[in-house]
């Protein structure tokens, strides 16, 4: 890290360096991870359950304490200051409302723990924040899960904390519900300016509402970036199949041309900048070939002649097609990869694009990424399919 | 898509197959009911207006007994058992708290923090029943025996003389005193507070105690503010539970305590039993049980868990 450490930059990072956590039957949930998130970020920790997402949200909070390394809030070490003298508040997983006090009490309890005696003006702004201004004197079972979940958020917030964390809050949500919580969330982060924390298994949800995305895999970071980073640039198969899907094909490295690699897949040749390829490329390795499916085109065998040169190409058969409305999925059955799928918009449609056509795919070669061949091509699918 | 257009057949046949059984079964409920109301009213409700009538009649065991609206009996019962009732509250009420106070941090231990021993310490809190009620407070006897270990080590600690100062215990002794009866009340129904507690605890949300560590409280201001208010249903029915039948009991004034330290539940014993005086046993129970009612009613107000019981 070259960045100049100025204070008013760190002030409110969170920094974890080598923190890991081993329990006593000896499972080890996460593994040494150095992470930074900036001051005023909204950072995603995105993985499938079991990841460690959690486990690293809760050694934030102190409500688990790391096995090696440490953990820094801006300048002050905290890892093993106990959960209520961290000035980080959590969101939890189904909210953990205290049932036995009303949404005021609720919000209020984090001022009155810390001797503020005044708590009406502030409990009264939190709440019309979250528009809950209704609902004060009520008990959380009295509400529905949405604004439960606000209130949870509003019991955070109102402590004004360096870091909020976000324990997949809206997993209890129904979808529309839910859609309608990530635009909120995003918009009291933004009026807040907070640094937030969220852990979720929907990458979805951490793609449209993070500036920010740590994706998880086995108790390790597989790849760190912004959302558009991670989904035009995976590194690993693990992220290239479990952000969105990927077609990966097999490929033999040929020859370099400048800064494009050449490789062999099947008969033909493909193209690929050598920046954007995270595997080493020496003359006869193996690189797994990546593209995503909404990048390629998708034209008739018999108008071949139409593609224009320096196009990355591939034939095959279709094999499925199905009509989503807004896009056509084909899946191509091809010499190099059997179930190659394509997104095609439905603006022209050609209707000759029928199961059984005989299909040349082509896409820019700038779309192309390249992946170390060593990994197991399919990381990630299930988990992906699962989210 | 076959998936689909099967889907809907097997909904069809069985919705109107659903219709008559849901008929016959709104008259279930009463027929489940009909055992537990044919009890109470053979063991409760008939035996209660038996006594009832008893407590108002006059006459003798050689000539009969009447109903004669005798109220006064009621009135003469409590001038000349006043004391009695007293010491039965008194006691009663003492054991109680003795019973929140060491059965509280057992039941938070066994919810909380016991893991896997859980099951082997309710199991611990429940075998001293499966021995008989008289033979376990019977066994207080030999423990609290004078000249034996328990009563020698409270006297060389000076405990006993601070409990005589208070009117517990007389002299060197432990065994027919007041702290004799109220120790074996404790002991008897210390499971009855136990039980309750730990299902009241065992049932909250240990998240709960994270979300509240994680504003800012304390362990101790945790426990105050979410824990306890929390198990607040099973301090009340533990305290009940404990509190009615050791106001009504006698077999530990019996066996522990002397003439000194009657309880109500004695009287009442020997009235039935011994004096043979019906009517006035009656109305004793009748009295005993209307102080119980008026207590709890206020008891269970106060503590504002209507809604949580």
């Amino acid at each position: 890290m070259t960045t100049v450490t100025n204070k008013n930059e760190t002030g409110g990072d969170v920094r974890l360096s080598g923190i890991s956590k081993t329990y006593d039957n000896g499972f080890t949930a996460v593994q040494p991870l150095d992470l930074t998130v900036p001051q005023g970020s909204f950072f995603a920790l995105l993985g499938a359950s079991g990841c460690g997402k959690t486990t690293t949200l809760r050694m934030i909070a102190g409500l688990e304490e790391p096995t090696t390394g440490t953990v820094f809030l801006g300048d002050q070490e905290v890892t093993h200051l106990p959960p209520y003298k961290r000035p980080v508040n959590t969101v939890f997983q189904s909210y953990a409302l205290f049932p036995h006090l009303d949404i005021f009490e609720n919000v209020a309890f984090g001022l009155r723990r810390r001797g503020i005696k005044s708590v009406k003006k502030q409990v009264e702004d939190m709440l019309e924040l979250v528009q809950l201004g209704e609902q004060a004197r009520k008990k959380p079972h009295q509400l529905s899960g949405g604004q439960q979940q606000r209130v949870a958020v509003a019991r955070a917030l109102i402590n004004h904390p360096k870091v909020l964390l976000l324990d997949e809050p809206l997993g209890a949500l129904d979808l529309k519900l839910r859609r309608q919580m990530q635009l909120e969330l995003k918009r009291i982060q933004t009026e807040v300016g907070i640094t937030f924390v969220h852990v979720t298994h929907d990458q979805e949800e951490a793609m449209t509402m993070a500036d920010t995305v740590a994706v998880m895999n086995a108790g390790r970071v597989e790849q760190l970036g912004s959302p558009s980073d991670l989904y035009e640039n995976p590194q690993t198969t693990f992220v290239a199949n479990f952000l969105g899907t990927s077609n990966l094909i097999e490929a033999e490295v040929d020859t370099k041309n400048g800064d494009d690699i050449v490789l062999k897949a099947g008969g033909g040749k493909l193209v690929l900048p050598e920046s954007r390829c995270s595997a080493p490329t020496t003359t006869g390795g193996k690189v797994l070939v990546g593209v995503r499916p909404e990048k390629i085109s998708l034209t008739h065998a018999d108008d071949a002649g139409e593609i224009p040169e320096g196009r990355n190409r591939i034939t095959g058969k279709i094999a499925h097609s199905s009509f989503i409305g807004v896009s056509t999925q084909y899946v191509i059955d091809s010499a190099v990869c059997p179930e190659f799928e394509v997104y095609v918009q439905n603006i022209e449609r050609d209707s000759r694009l029928a199961p059984g056509a005989d299909v040349v795919l082509h896409w820019s070669p700038a779309h192309t990424f390249g992946l170390d061949a060593a990994q197991d091509i399919d990381a990630g699918v299930e988990e992906g399919a699962a989210a | 898509m076959a998936t689909l257009t099967e889907a809907p057949p097997p909904l069809a046949p069985t919705a109107p197959e659903k219709k008559p059984p849901r008929r016959r079964g709104r008259l279930v409920p009463y027929w489940l009911l009909l055992p537990g109301m044919l009890w109470l009213v053979v063991f409760f409700a008939l035996p209660m207006v038996y006594q009832a009538s008893t407590s108002v009649q006059t006459g003798s065991l050689e000539e009969g007994y009447k109903v004669t609206w005798h109220f006064a009996t009621y009135w003469d019962a409590l001038s000349e058992y006043w004391p009695q009732y007293l010491r039965s509250i008194l006691y009663a009420g003492s054991a109680t708290i003795l019973c929140l106070v060491l059965g509280y941090p057992l039941a938070y231990l066994i919810a909380f923090r016991a893991g896997r021993w859980r099951n082997l310490i309710m199991i611990l809190v429940i075998a001293p029943f499966f021995t008989s009620f008289l033979i376990r407070t019977l066994a207080w006897k030999t423990i609290l025996a004078d000249g034996g270990p328990v009563v020698g080590a409270l006297n060389s600690l000076h405990v006993l003389d601070v409990t005589s100062w208070l009117g517990w215990t007389t002299g060197d002794r432990v065994l027919a005193t007041p702290l004799a009866v109220v120790c074996g009340l404790t002991y008897n129904f210390l499971p009855f507070m136990i039980l309750p507690l730990y299902t009241s605890l065992e049932r909250i949300d240990t998240r709960l105690h994270e979300a509240a560590g994680d504003l800012y409280a304390k362990p101790v201001t945790t426990f105050r503010k979410v824990t306890f208010p929390l198990s607040m249903p099973g301090v009340v029915s533990g305290t009940l539970l404990t509190f009615i039948p050791a106001a009504g009991d006698y077999v530990n004034a019996d066996l522990l305590g002397s003439t000194d330290t009657r309880m109500v539940g004695n009287v009442i014993q020997s009235q039935f039993l011994r004096i043979l005086d019906y009517p006035t046993a009656a109305a004793l129970s009748f009295i005993l049980m209307a102080a119980i009612l008026v207590m709890v009613t206020v008891y269970i107000r106060k503590s504002g868990t209507e809604d949580l019981v």
